[in-house]
């Protein structure tokens, strides 16, 4: 694909990309293309790059979508990718409106990408090292076959989830502690209560201490021979670097994480980056761009991107709506100990309100844009909500908690609470809405055996696909698996031991694994 | 244009087709499917294509929605912003394919028939096909795009083309028309004759497995032969001809005389296909309960003597019925043995349905 981008479509392009600098966004350079109905599929499908190895799913994704399309269903109006410079894509038969908003759209996540911590440990020539990864596979396929190959792909991608978003920010110890500085650690661990001189003798007797110090360093030395050192949530780099695979194998899983990891941000920050890109279309075209006679048109898409069907929920919608909510909030000042201790709700609703921007204001510079600049460089979706939902936003977003009616079936509407909410909220972002997996033991029953286990919080793995990922994980590792997971409040041990997959009650006759929570 | 995910899509077909061949015996059952047509697509549930992961059950299916809404009120099928994430579908997939490539799928477990190419004026048969332009013909079959563009051509070549205001005057020499060449492709001829039992004593649940099993090898057939004939004929003491939509459909009582279908066959035969010409194929369904056992001899007589020496094919397949004896099919077996044309088979469940398209086609007949 090259670059086709009509001159007209350039020149607005060059002209929003100034007044958004002027806004203060700073964004990679873009690169647009323009690429019809087919074409979009394909680049969506591939998660909006030109190139990916070949596999299956991005041709099952792209018969979705062209369905969608020819159905009229939905249409993607925005495609855009994280790299330097940043990679966009608009639709051939769309209007120049369509194309100004989306171009505005885009910038605004180019500012996100390059701003947002948590896309700071990304790669920013993803679009290269995608094709490189396809062209090591096609290596792969002509080496191996394409069925292998295919194999171990489904194989690892299965476990794809099994990473951990925050390890690129973390600094371990490091995990090989040499013996002296062991025994130190144990030595000084054993509790000793001050005492007087003449006191130690019987506050702290030495015949306690001795054994308390023996037995803290037989403790410190089992600890030496634990696999791994700590229980491990970055489940996939434990099988990259332990489990027996060829060295092409291993290639693949490599490959199979590295995009895993470039694309976990993506799903940390769907919220805040997607209202962030509507606040800015939405600010940019109303405040410069939009022409009279365009304005009906601009209002029917921003509308129908912004759209919650009854009973969903859309992240553009709730995104652009809490930042916007936020950024009044601190223009009128509606925040810190005073305001909350406030339980006047007459005085609330009137705090702050001549301190507010009057006019058409554009709102640079005040506080409310400063704190919403700050919320797109540090905040993820999981603390974007917990610091700032309100149970004013709440209330005037209509929002609810549902659950299915366990006497029906139905899901209905349980409560307007604030708190449940939020709770709901906070448990659908955190982690992406993944079970937390870690490995626990690499070596359980000194047999080899692999044993995760999975961290409960609230909801239950599901069985059927657990045992089904666990067959995967023992593809991989080639040594029996176990999962110990809580189904119905009852700690349950599955395992597959490459014949038969069993479930049993976990108790205190079955060999502990080295850690466990 | 091909694009590079193209290959991708086939693979992904390719995977779908296969795990639909894996649960053929499932598909072929669903009674939804009768009387529609080969172009037609049909959703089908994929099982097992997806990758799975460790993932939060449905029941833990809460979550948060927005909009009007009480406490107590159903908020409808779809969750909103359930544990899957955002917009992240969790349901079994389901694959659109056409009857052919159904009918494909169940050919490939099975031998085609051997049909013979009869009939010398029919080895061929001929079709045209739009495969280029000329400079005459008749306007309906002007190539717009191409009259357009020489014309536009032919104004900017002589200076007339005027970018402010772009108006195309076509003359007669830019006019270019499409057309098409007369392929001949050979052709062989095929008639199924269907008979079906429809007396009281097939029940709706007969009929149906009947019609399926039917209603396969029609679909199968006609998709790898064109200008394939089908005949359908309707029995209980009496015989007649009716139309594929009657066939699918009709209900019916009485008893039953199965060789007055077998005379209508006959007579069929004999008036409209010259076995020098054509590849005959006869089916027959019923539930074996014939009226009496002279009637069933006679059927086999007639069997012999006037229908087998013009037949690629004569398959009987029984259903089992609550009702009757079912002896059709031991008569069948003692008067009609050793003969290779004659297939048997018997259906007493919707599984079984499989089985006996198998045994009627894979001796390749």
């Amino acid at each position: 694909m090259r670059p086709n981008l009509p001159k007209a479509v350039a020149k607005e392009a060059e002209t929003i990309a100034d007044y958004a600098r002027g806004e203060g966004l700073d964004f990679y350079p873009t690169v647009f293309e323009l690429l019809n109905a087919e074409q979009m599929a394909q680049v969506a499908a591939y998660g909006g790059f030109p190139q990916r190895y070949p596999h299956w799913r991005f041709g099952m994704e792209y018969e979705r979508l062209r369905k969608q399309h020819s159905y009229g269903l939905s249409r993607i109006y925005e495609m855009v990718i994280n790299n330097n410079p940043c990679y966009a894509y608009l639709l051939t038969d769309n209007m120049m409106v369509d194309h100004k908003t989306v171009i505005a759209h885009v910038y605004a996540h180019g500012d996100f990408f390059k701003n947002n911590i948590w896309f700071s440990r990304t790669n920013r020539r993803m679009i290269d090292e995608m094709a490189n990864h396809a062209t090591r596979i096609r290596r792969y396929i002509e080496r191996y076959g394409l069925d292998e190959v295919e194999d171990r792909i489904d194989t690892f991608l299965s476990l794809e989830n099994l990473i951990d978003p925050h390890s690129a920010f973390m600094r371990r110890e490091s995990e090989t502690i040499d013996r002296d500085e062991r025994r130190k650690r144990a030595h000084d661990a054993v509790v000793r209560f001050p005492a007087k001189t003449y006191m130690d003798r019987y506050i702290n007797p030495p015949a306690k201490m001795a054994t308390d110090r023996a037995a803290r360093q037989a403790e410190a030395e089992k600890a030496k021979d634990r696999f791994p050192q700590n229980p491990t949530r970055d489940v996939l780099l434990f099988l990259l670097q332990n489990a027996p695979l060829e060295d092409w194998e291993a290639d693949l899983l490599s490959i199979v994480r590295e995009e895993a990891y470039y694309f976990a941000p993506q799903g940390q920050t769907k919220i805040l980056n997607e209202g962030w890109a509507s606040y800015w279309h939405s600010t940019i075209m109303t405040n410069y761009v939009l022409r009279d006679d365009e304005l009906i048109d601009y209002c029917e898409h921003h509308a129908g991107t912004l759209a919650t069907a009854p009973g969903r929920l859309n992240p553009y919608k709730i995104g652009i709506e809490l930042l916007r909510d936020v950024e009044r909030r601190w223009n009128t000042g509606r925040y810190g100990p005073a305001y909350d201790a406030c339980d006047d709700m007459s005085v609330r609703r009137e705090w702050g309100k001549e301190k507010a921007p009057k006019g058409r204001v554009v709102g640079q510079g005040s506080p409310g844009r400063e704190k919403i600049f700050q919320l797109r460089a540090l905040y993820n979706d999981v603390t974007f909500l917990d610091e700032f939902l309100t149970p004013e936003f709440v209330d005037d977003q209509k929002l609810y908690h549902y659950r299915q009616d366990p006497a029906t079936g139905k899901i209905v509407v349980v409560n307007h609470e604030f708190d449940k909410i939020k709770q709901q909220f906070l448990f659908m972002l955190t982690n992406h809405a993944q079970p937390y997996i870690f490995v626990m033991d690499g070596n359980y029953r000194n047999r080899g055996e692999l044993y995760v286990a999975h961290r409960h919080n609230g909801a239950d793995v599901e069985i059927k696909y657990a045992v089904e990922t666990l067959k995967r994980i023992h593809k991989t590792w080639k040594r029996p698996v176990h999962l110990s997971a809580r189904i119905d409040d009852e700690p349950i041990l599955f395992s597959f031991d490459g014949e038969q997959s069993t479930q049993q009650h976990i108790d205190d006759s079955m060999e502990p694994p080295a850690h466990q929570f | 244009m091909v694009l590079q995910i193209d290959k991708d899509h086939q693979r992904f077909r390719r995977i779908v087709k296969g795990k639909i061949r894996e649960d053929l015996r499932k598909f072929i059952t669903r009674s939804e499917l009768l009387g529609r047509e080969g172009r037609k697509y049909i959703s089908i549930p994929v099982r097992g294509i997806e990758i799975p992961h460790f993932r939060y059950g449905d029941n833990n299916d809460a979550g948060v929605g927005k909009g009007e809404g009480k406490v107590g009120d159903s908020v409808g099928d779809e969750g909103g912003m359930g544990p899957g994430g955002l917009g992240e579908g969790q349901h079994i997939l389901e694959v659109d394919v056409s009857l052919d490539e159904l009918a494909d799928i169940l050919g490939e477990e099975l031998k085609l028939p051997r049909i013979q190419p009869k009939g010398k004026h029919r080895i061929t048969s001929e079709r045209d096909r739009y495969s280029g332009v000329r400079q005459s013909g008749p306007e309906s079959l002007r190539h717009f795009k191409r009259t357009f563009r020489r014309a536009l051509r032919r104004q900017i070549m002589s200076g007339l083309y005027n970018p402010d205001s772009p108006r195309i005057i076509f003359e007669r020499r830019d006019k270019v028309y499409r057309s098409w060449k007369t392929i001949l492709s050979p052709q062989s001829n095929a008639v199924i004759i269907y008979m079906m039992d429809v007396s009281g004593s097939m029940g709706d649940e007969q009929k149906e497995l009947v019609r399926l099993e039917a209603f396969w090898i029609d679909a199968w057939l006609r998709r790898n032969y064109q200008g394939i004939e089908s005949r359908y004929i309707v029995h209980d003491v009496r015989a007649g001809e009716v139309d594929r939509e009657t066939f699918f459909r009709i209900r019916e009582d009485g008893g039953t005389r199965i060789s007055s279908a077998f005379r209508l066959a006959r007579e069929l035969i004999e008036s409209h296909y010259a076995p020098s010409e054509w590849n005959v194929y006869l089916f027959h369904f019923s539930d074996g309960d014939n009226s009496s056992e002279s009637d069933s001899r006679e059927c086999c007589t007639i069997m012999r003597e006037h229908l087998l020496p013009v037949l690629n094919l004569f398959g009987y397949c029984q259903v089992a019925s609550a009702y009757g004896s079912g002896n059709f099919i031991n008569v069948v077996h003692e008067h009609l043995a050793n003969q290779p044309a004659v297939l048997t088979s018997r259906v007493n469940t919707k599984d079984d349905i499989y089985d006996s398209i198998k045994t009627f086609f894979s001796s390749g007949r």
